[in-house]
């Protein structure tokens, strides 16, 4: 048979996001796949370096735009560890349950993308209708739906509103309330199982190899949460347990998200709990006078997709001077993706860049 | 080990067909509209009343969507703080952070609840943002507003979104404490009152200040304070001190007792404390042992013109520094012993130590500038002598003549002067158990702590009172807030609202003490001042010392008859000078307390400045 090749994305109805994959492809059968990203370049890495440590701020959480939360947290993190300031114990449980908000909210966007390129339209409407009530939440806490712009060093921008708690249980309520239908028509739904079932499957060892971080480690047997393995915020002060699956497939990826999706509503439930009283934000230096001593970090944490990190330079400026984000997309969609699509049918393309949760934003930066 | 796993049926998903008996979670907008959030950062609300048009929304905007626009119609007040300059924000470049909002030093920048304008032409992106209070017409009221409509143009009333917080807000509210030493101790002696900041404390103080160089404009010798801050933050105290002597030669002074129109005018002070301003100057300068080393300052090229300086006071000085630098020949006249004029004896030793005002002369004599001390012009040496043999004369005289009220007996009361001055520069006479201070203003306040402490240090634990009586009440009172409580902590009585009437005496012509009457009012309605009293209400206020500061007037009695009638004077009795700061009478000029209503140090510096020019054109030979 011959040999094609052909451009899946970025005007293509199986992807997602601004990405592209060329493959090389005889018959049903893929051949060869490479990733094309650069469709989503912001150049953020550099243009860091030109804008003060506090007008930084705003502009990290538009690395990824799923998912703002976490970049801000790393961002946060990083100079305060670079500035060394304190963060007081109320911010810490705050922003441990906004992440969790964000890593839910997040999920259900992942389950909406995931189900549509499936063609589980009813299933993908219910989950972006459900993010939609936890950008709610969002909006109330931040003022913002989609770039939050909250975690900022020192703490977060306000602390919560008057009666938000009873807010946030009562939204993860209505949502942990539709689990059973999300089982019922999507993953104990037998045309899911067939469609996902030992598609693109990989070996703890290959996603140790690989990068791979997040579910597709934890799909695989791995327990690695940096959650766990590097506790930041408040995640050592309440017990939570790390969802995993044993056989690496697409499959067990989505099982993970859900397990994860339910892990975090529980956990929110203990944080709200355990939550104490007193200041969520240490005061930033005068933002025009600020300079942040010289040194260079290294932070991570886990986001929805996997691990998180950015490493930080300070040359003892008012600007950054190096920044470089590792984000789990970029090996997700760069060499994951190109390995498992070696084999697969077309059909299978969207279905396992998306079970591998890549998000093209992340990718280019 | 394979899980294992619940491969599901094809009929489960018939269960979502009960979703077509419930009702629709989605909502048909715009019918059902959503209301949005009450932190919702939407377009931007400013209210120009409090806006001080400072610029730092626009600096802190990491999308450079703000930029401030002059707005004709609005009036500058520089004194107060307040630019009429306001805010513009291109709306295709915001990104609705709000970093704008927690920058914003009096809360007046907010965001909205609005969020909508669609529109095909690119300019109607830009606005400059008011609210209902000050913009009528493209804010309207639930009723009136509709969404259809809803632009930058069409808004709602009462709907304030992402609001300013003090507690998250970017600037620090509150100042560094200056370290003091506590009223109780500070009343036994003459010790300086304020300690001053260390280094690590100016560092902190100096870190609040945002550069908006509201202050600046506000101070008369319009000082580089945002640059002379920023090098004491950056640890650099000679930078400081270069800025600062490119405006301000007796820092050492002002540092001390500047009347500090800069920190009124700080755009911190709207919501918060000002930046200790005067405080970081005096660090600067106490910081620097050597001003000459660090400031490496040299005397301008010899010009061969010689001016003649009367008074050493802070015109006086500034202006030999001034003319100095410019290789001019300078020769400064003052009758007291030493530099500083009023500052050598006005302002009490707690406030004002000699060392720092010899400090900031003996730089300026270091530039060249002859000084020639216990020399009384018009005694000593002729004023028209000195017209003869200069090129220029510079009247930097003060005002050096305690007034009187002139009530019966006031002849046995002492003058808030000379009392002041033997204190400071010659023997602290011997006071009375319970001291009357007639007056409200600085100079009364200086007295009533100078002789309080005088009575402490005379009567040992024993009862000892000093009480002052002013004519205007608390709300009106002249004197800062600032000595008023330092005053009222260290134990000065007041008897605001009340009006001398007669110094009653003992039958051995002793002070018994001083019959007071109510006070009407003490302006009339044109705001001069001009005291009405009720006669018939009096209080008798014990005492066997009075002292009167009630203001003090110039000694022109140097100038010749024929010359002085040449002199010109304002309508409020102020020496009239032009633009060069030259007087009436050719080649004579003249700045500080005879020719602004200031009174105070820094405003003579801005009038040494002036002068300094003008003199420097006119013997240049420039028209």
């Amino acid at each position: 048979m011959r040999e094609l090749e052909l451009y899946f994305g970025p005007q293509h109805l199986g992807m997602v996001g601004n990405f592209s994959i060329t493959l090389k492809v005889e018959g049903d059968r893929i051949l060869e796949a490479a990733a094309n990203p650069g469709y989503l370049h912001r150049g953020f890495e550099k243009l860091m370096e030109y804008r003060t440590w506090i007008q930084n701020f705003p502009l990290v959480c538009r690395v990824n735009v799923i998912e703002p939360d976490h970049i801000e947290m790393i961002y946060a993190m990083a100079v305060e560890k670079l500035a060394q300031i304190e963060v007081p114990e109320r911010a810490h449980f705050v922003r441990s349950i906004y992440l969790e908000l964000a890593r839910v909210g997040s999920h259900l966007f992942g389950l909406w993308a995931y189900a549509n390129m499936l063609g589980f339209d009813t299933v993908a409407q219910w989950a972006m209708y459900h993010r939609d009530l936890v950008l709610d939440l969002f909006e109330e806490l931040t003022g913002g739906r989609v770039y939050h712009i909250y975690i900022w060093p020192g703490g977060v921008r306000r602390d919560f509103p008057p009666g938000f708690t009873d807010r946030i249980v009562h939204t993860l309520h209505s949502i942990g309330g539709c689990v059973p239908d999300y089982n019922s028509t999507f993953f104990d739904n037998r045309l899911f199982y067939e469609r996902a079932k030992g598609i693109g499957q990989l070996t703890q060892q290959q996603a140790k190899e690989w990068g791979a971080t997040g579910q597709t480690l934890r799909a695989t047997g791995m327990k690695y949460d940096i959650r766990k393995v590097e506790p930041y915020a408040a995640y050592d002060k309440v017990d939570w347990e790390v969802p995993t699956r044993k056989d690496g497939d697409a499959y067990s990826r989505i099982l993970v998200i859900r397990d994860e999706m339910i892990e975090s509503v529980h956990m929110i439930f203990k944080l709200l709990d355990a939550m104490p009283e007193g200041p969520v934000y240490t005061r930033m230096p005068n933002p025009f006078k600020w300079k942040v001593p010289k040194g260079e970090a290294y932070v991570r944490c886990e986001s929805s997709r996997g691990e998180l990190g950015l490493y930080l330079v300070s040359n003892g400026g008012d600007k950054p001077y190096r920044v470089h984000f590792r984000t789990p997309s970029y090996p997700h969609g760069l060499i994951v993706l190109e390995k498992l699509l070696r084999n697969a049918s077309i059909a299978d393309v969207g279905n396992i860049m998306i079970s591998l949760y890549v998000v093209a934003p992340e990718i280019d930066r | 080990m394979k899980e294992k796993d619940k491969k599901g049926s094809i009929f489960s998903p018939f269960k979502a067909i009960g979703c077509l008996f419930k009702k629709p979670r989605t909502l048909r907008y715009p019918f059902e509209p959503k209301e949005p959030a009450l932190r919702c950062r939407g377009f931007h609300l400013n209210d120009w009343d409090s806006c001080t048009g400072c610029g730092n929304c626009a600096d802190i905007c990491p999308n450079e969507a703000i930029e401030m626009v002059e707005i004709p119609e609005l009036e500058s007040r520089p004194k107060e703080g307040i630019k009429n300059e306001r805010p513009k924000v291109d709306y295709g470049r915001c990104c609705y952070c709000g970093l704008c909002v927690d920058i914003c030093p009096p809360g007046s920048l907010r965001l909205s609840r609005d969020f909508f304008h669609i529109h095909f032409d690119t300019s109607t992106f830009t606005l400059i943002p008011k609210d209902e209070a000050t913009d009528k017409e493209h804010f309207f009221s639930s009723e009136e507003y509709s969404v259809l409509k809803a632009s930058l143009t069409h808004r709602k009333r009462d709907y304030e979104g992402f609001k300013s917080d003090l507690d998250y807000c970017l600037f620090e509210p509150e100042r560094i404490p200056m370290p003091e030493v506590p009223p109780e101790e500070r009343r036994l002696s003459f010790i300086e009152q304020v300690i001053g900041y260390n280094k690590e404390e100016a560092k902190a103080e100096a870190s609040r200040c945002l550069e908006c160089k509201l202050c600046e404009e506000a101070c008369p010798a319009h000082l580089k304070i945002s640059d002379y801050i920023k090098a004491i933050y950056e640890d650099k105290p000679d930078e400081s001190l270069r800025k600062i002597f490119e405006d301000n030669p007796i820092p050492a002074i002002c540092g001390r007792i500047c009347m500090k129109h800069c920190e009124a005018a700080c755009s911190i002070s709207k919501r918060g404390e000002p930046l200790a301003i005067r405080w970081l100057k005096r660090f600067a300068a106490d910081t620097i042992k050597d001003y000459k080393a660090a400031l490496e300052l040299k005397p301008g090229e010899p010009t061969g013109k010689k001016v003649a300086v009367i008074g050493a006071g802070p015109s006086g000085l500034s202006i030999a520094y001034f003319l100095a630098l410019r290789g001019h020949k300078v020769v400064v006249f003052d009758s007291l012993p030493g530099g500083g004029g009023m500052m050598r004896i006005g302002p009490p030793l707690y406030r004002l130590p000699i060392e720092a005002i010899d400090k900031d002369v003996n730089h300026i004599a270091s530039l060249g500038v002859e000084f020639r001390f216990n020399t009384t012009v018009g005694k000593d040496i002729l004023f028209e002598d000195l017209l003869k043999q200069y090129d220029a004369i510079h009247l930097g005289i003060g005002t050096t003549v305690s007034r009187s009220t002139k009530v019966k007996n006031i002849e046995k009361a002492l003058l808030a002067l000379p009392f002041l001055q033997a204190n400071k520069i010659g023997k602290p006479p011997s006071v009375g158990r319970e001291i009357i201070v007639i007056g409200g203003g600085n100079v009364a306040m200086d007295v009533a702590r100078e002789a309080l402490r005088l009575q402490y240090m005379q009567y040992p634990n024993q009862k000892v009172v000093t009480k002052t009586v002013s004519l205007e009440d608390w709300d009106e009172l002249p004197a800062t807030d600032e000595e008023v409580e330092e005053a009222k902590a260290e134990g000065v009585q007041f008897n605001p609202a009340w009006g001398p009437k007669e110094v009653k005496l003992d039958q051995d012509g002793r002070i018994k003490g001083l019959l007071c009457m109510k006070v009407k009012s003490v302006f009339d309605e044109q705001g001069r001042f001009h005291p009405t009293f009720y006669e018939d209400e009096e209080m008798f206020l014990e005492g066997d010392m009075i002292i009167e500061a009630i203001g003090q007037g110039a000694d022109f009695s140097f100038i010749p008859k024929k010359l002085f009638e040449k002199l010109e004077f304002t309508p409020r009795r102020k020496v009239k000078v032009d633009e060069n700061g030259m007087t009436t009478i050719p080649r004579v000029f003249a700045g500080g307390d005879i020719v602004n209503v200031n009174l105070d140090a820094v405003t003579a510096i801005a009038d040494a400045k002036i002068a300094a020019e003008g003199i420097n054109r006119i013997l240049s030979g420039e028209k």
